[in-house]
């Protein structure tokens, strides 16, 4: 569980976050959805730390990582998984050691050991042909598997996705939504998910948060979130000519 | 002051690469990749510069010497001294700042601007450390011998081309280059060269690794680099030579 309470963050004299709190369940993938530039990336770099905040604090299952000292996020990063919109591989390896790289840095492993876990973890993500590839041979949807069998190459308690399906097309989409979703499932671990794709939020959103204007305007299911007569919220949710149909049937 | 924001800035990166390492062990491999990276693909260019450099030198200083009251042996010293004291330590090292400098800005930047950087600090990794401090060690390491490498051909330049040509013998060639050497000349070039590669390698990762943007970033990184590398190198010439030699 990851508890967000009164973040705020302020850019020279623009404020991207203003006050945010949320709650984030173990065991759930928890969506924040938001147009762009709404602050969504900007919460979650908060809360890893790789953006200092001006208020508020992040605790991870009660631990206060705001006041925690270099060597103390340290350890709590240990237990973090990043899927970065990119995929964030490391160019100069290979697939397999992109994910085995965590395990060389921070366990006692043996090599064998490694290539191992490096291999379950892509046979997880249906890559098990791909651990010799580099990145630049990858297509976007193979970046983002590879990614997501990094983050989990150590057995994450925290899993951060940053638009997961970016750019990729609807069926890698939903391939990549019900891996995320799994994982959670499988590993019961704390899911946090960034997204602009309601196709994502209708298929694995456990908790939705809305983020408007560095603010959390909105919370709760994705039963409730195509229900709502929220204004904001319905110019996000129904922003397609395809879901303002679904709202007609609805 | 955006002078001193940047030297502060440079200050406490320093201090974060050489933080103690997560695991030894991966550190000492990045450092043999650094040495091939930096110090054995830069073989080619360093060879290549020396013997022609050499070659030059040692014709302009026989061109020069018109004297009857000058020995011609004067050629072998003038080019041994120019290229011992200045030539190589210096003129070598600023051309590596142009190949390696913006290598590792670029690099680094890249790494920077596709949130690689960031995915090694939410794994708990000193990323500065991780990809700065190999470099500077191997470009420390590795620097001395490019440079010896290049006192050596550029005065191999100098006798093919001075002999060659004709203006000085072979022999008179090898005695100017034996004669009056001060051994204390190489340390001095060497002591050089060991700091302008750490001002290659430092500065130009500190350029890399605060990119911020895209490509067009990356490649303004990399020129700066080169720019302040080559500028801190000259400034740092000067003031060792003041210390080491006057």
């Amino acid at each position: 569980m990851i508890e967000v309470k009164n973040i705020s963050k302020i850019f020279g004299d623009r404020t991207i976050l203003s006050s945010a709190s949320v709650l984030f369940e173990q065991g759930k993938t928890n969506l924040i959805i938001g147009e762009s530039g709404s602050g969504k990336t900007t919460l979650i770099k908060c809360m890893v730390g790789l953006t200092s905040i001006n208020t508020g604090e992040v605790l991870y299952d009660g631990r206060n990582f705001t006041t925690m000292n270099d060597k103390e996020k340290k350890a709590i990063r240990k237990e973090i998984g990043m899927l970065f919109q990119g995929g964030a591989l490391f160019d100069s390896l290979t697939a397999e050691e992109n994910v085995m790289f965590p395990m060389t840095m921070f366990s006692e492993m043996s090599a064998e050991e490694k290539r191992d876990r490096a291999q379950f973890c892509l046979q997880r993500v249906n890559l098990p042909n791909a651990g010799k590839l580099y990145p630049s041979e990858l297509s976007g949807g193979m970046k983002k598997r590879v990614g997501i069998a990094r983050a989990i190459a150590m057995e994450p308690r925290y899993l951060y996705c940053d638009e997961p399906n970016s750019g990729l097309d609807p069926r890698t989409s939903i391939l990549i939504d019900n891996l995320i979703k799994e994982i959670t499932y499988e590993l019961n671990i704390t899911t946090i998910v960034i997204t602009h794709d309601m196709n994502s939020v209708i298929e694995i959103g456990d908790n939705i948060t809305f983020i408007y204007k560095g603010q959390v305007w909105w919370k709760g299911s994705k039963e409730e979130i195509l229900k709502t007569e929220n204004p904001e919220i319905n110019d996000f949710v129904y922003a397609s000519e395809f879901m303002k149909k679904i709202k007609k049937y609805m | 002051m955006n002078w001193f924001f940047h030297l502060g800035r440079y200050f406490i990166l320093l201090r974060k690469v050489f933080g103690k390492p997560e695991r030894f062990a991966v550190y000492r491999n990045q450092f043999i990749k650094e040495v091939d990276s930096i110090g054995v693909s830069s073989l080619g260019i360093v060879c290549i510069i020396s013997l022609f450099m050499g070659a030059v030198l040692t014709i302009q200083a026989a061109f020069n010497f018109t004297s009857p009251w000058v020995p011609l042996y004067a050629v072998g010293v003038a080019a041994r001294d120019t290229l011992v004291l200045e030539f190589c330590p210096t003129i070598v090292s600023l051309i590596l700042a142009g190949k390696v400098g913006s290598n590792i800005a670029s690099e680094i930047g890249t790494m920077r601007v596709t949130e690689q950087v960031d995915a090694l600090e939410i794994m708990g990794i000193n990323s500065s450390g991780y990809l700065i401090l190999p470099k500077i060690i191997a470009a420390v390491f590795i620097h001395p011998f490019l440079i010896i490498l290049s006192m050596f051909l550029g005065l191999l330049g100098g006798y093919i081309a001075g002999v060659a040509s004709g203006v000085v013998t072979s022999y008179e060639f090898i005695y100017g280059i034996q004669y009056q050497f001060l051994p204390f000349n190489i340390t001095y070039a060497l002591i050089k060269t060991v700091a302008f590669a750490f001002i290659i390698t430092s500065v130009s990762a500190y350029h890399g690794y605060n990119t911020h943007g895209g490509a067009l970033e990356v490649g303004r990184s990399s020129t700066k680099a080169v720019v302040y590398s080559s500028i801190i190198i000259l400034l740092f010439n000067v003031i060792l030579t003041q210390l080491l030699l006057a």
